[in-house]
């Protein structure tokens, strides 16, 4: 005979509320992802039905999530020694290990499948690549391996705005690398002035972060090397078929100040930082934030400002690697 | 010991449940809200059956194009 009496006092990671899993696919990380890919889609040439557009939005998001979702099952031996990272859904006990995995594969297969089918084989293509970059060349491989792992994670995360725009058109352009180079080149300063002035333990999760291999003053110069080829890449951006008037002042205004920022971080030292409590790096890692998401909602502001017929010679003139 | 005792357990389940139930529906909705979209958007639909037909063949297509 079969007991089918539960016991209703059992808990444990079977008990994981809603709440838990949706925590396991990194939210906060989709909201950039949703935002950058979004921003793809409506700037990328031609058109895409609402409900696909919609459609490809949510299943890159989801791809997202389950790379977030696969990360967290990897790194759950990483997140338990961080501060920071041990009340996640696996350190914490509420969701166990092998349910981070299946979901992760599930999701990911739902959302590649799903984006092929709602746009095309290119843009599902893409996310399947993303979430393998970011899953096993990032998080399996070298996140562990080398101090440069934020620069080649970023890569994982830049690929959204591309995904979004070979939705629409089916291929990618110049203007989709560019987008793609933006986030790729805006991740390494965003991070490192993080890395600055959270003092994570790193060390003890044996991640070679820069802050711990090369030390704070290599990680400054790091900062500024890369906000200075920043530059280039956000003023490049403006002179294809998705800038403007309007994206080009944002980006050097905005360029300009990331500059100001970094060359103020690469100036100071540890005494000078700990003396204001880090006040410059966390006013840099404030910046950085608005910077990226100012300069794809001028890219929008551009593809919306294109419906006057007036705005739109004027800012064809803009076009210099239109040609490319 | 009745089933009808009140625990958060049964508390934590249902959120689960109704949480899953929720998602489901939204990908039942937008699945079929692409298939109307896909349906009432796109060109000809026609089903390749296993035999050669001139108007499945993209070279053909270009020459009447033309």
């Amino acid at each position: 005979m079969t007991d089918i009496r539960a016991d209703f006092t059992q808990t444990g990671p079977a008990d994981a509320e809603f709440a838990d899993y949706v925590a396991l696919l990194k939210p906060r990380v989709m909201t950039l992802v949703v935002f950058t890919a979004l921003c793809g889609l409506l700037v990328a040439p031609g058109g895409i039905h609402p409900v696909e557009g919609l459609a490809a939005i949510i299943f890159i998001a989801l791809g997202g999530g389950a790379s977030g979702a696969l990360n967290m099952w990897w790194d759950a031996d990483i997140d338990a020694v961080m501060k920071r990272t041990a009340k996640r859904p696996i350190p914490s006990g509420k969701v166990t290990e092998g349910e981070a995995l299946a979901i992760g594969v599930t999701l990911s297969a739902i959302s590649v499948i799903m984006l092929w089918l709602a746009t095309n084989a290119l843009a599902g293509a893409l996310l399947a690549f993303t979430i393998f970059f970011y899953v096993v060349i990032y998080s399996m491989w070298l996140k562990r391996a080398t101090p440069q792992n934020i620069v080649i994670g970023g890569a994982a995360g830049a690929f959204p705005p591309m995904i979004g725009w070979a939705a629409v058109t089916g291929s990618v352009s110049v203007e989709a690398c560019l987008m793609f180079l933006l986030i790729f080149m805006w991740t390494p300063p965003h991070f490192w002035a993080l890395a600055l002035f959270m003092k994570s333990d790193y060390h003890e999760a044996k991640v070679p972060m820069l802050t711990v291999t090369h030390g704070r003053r290599a990680t400054r110069r790091h900062i500024l090397i890369y906000t200075v080829a920043l530059l280039p890449v956000a003023v490049a951006t403006g002179l294809t078929s998705i800038g403007g008037p309007v994206y080009m002042a944002a980006a050097v205004w905005l360029s300009l100040g990331f500059l100001t920022g970094a060359w103020a971080i690469w100036k100071r030292d540890e005494v000078q930082a700990e003396a204001d409590s880090y006040a410059t790096e966390k006013r840099v890692f404030r910046f950085s934030l608005s910077y990226l998401f100012v300069l794809f909602g001028a890219l929008i502001a551009e593809a919306a400002l294109r419906y006057l017929p007036a705005y739109a010679e004027f800012a064809t003139r803009f076009n210099l690697l239109g040609s490319l | 010991m009745s089933i009808a005792r009140e625990h958060p357990l049964h508390k934590r389940r249902s959120g689960r449940n109704i949480g899953l139930a929720l998602v489901l529906l939204a990908f039942i909705a937008l699945v079929f809200g692409l298939t109307i979209a896909k349906v009432s958007g796109g060109g000809s639909i026609e089903a390749f059956d296993h035999t050669y037909r001139p108007s499945l063949d993209p070279a053909t297509l270009i020459q009447v194009e033309e």
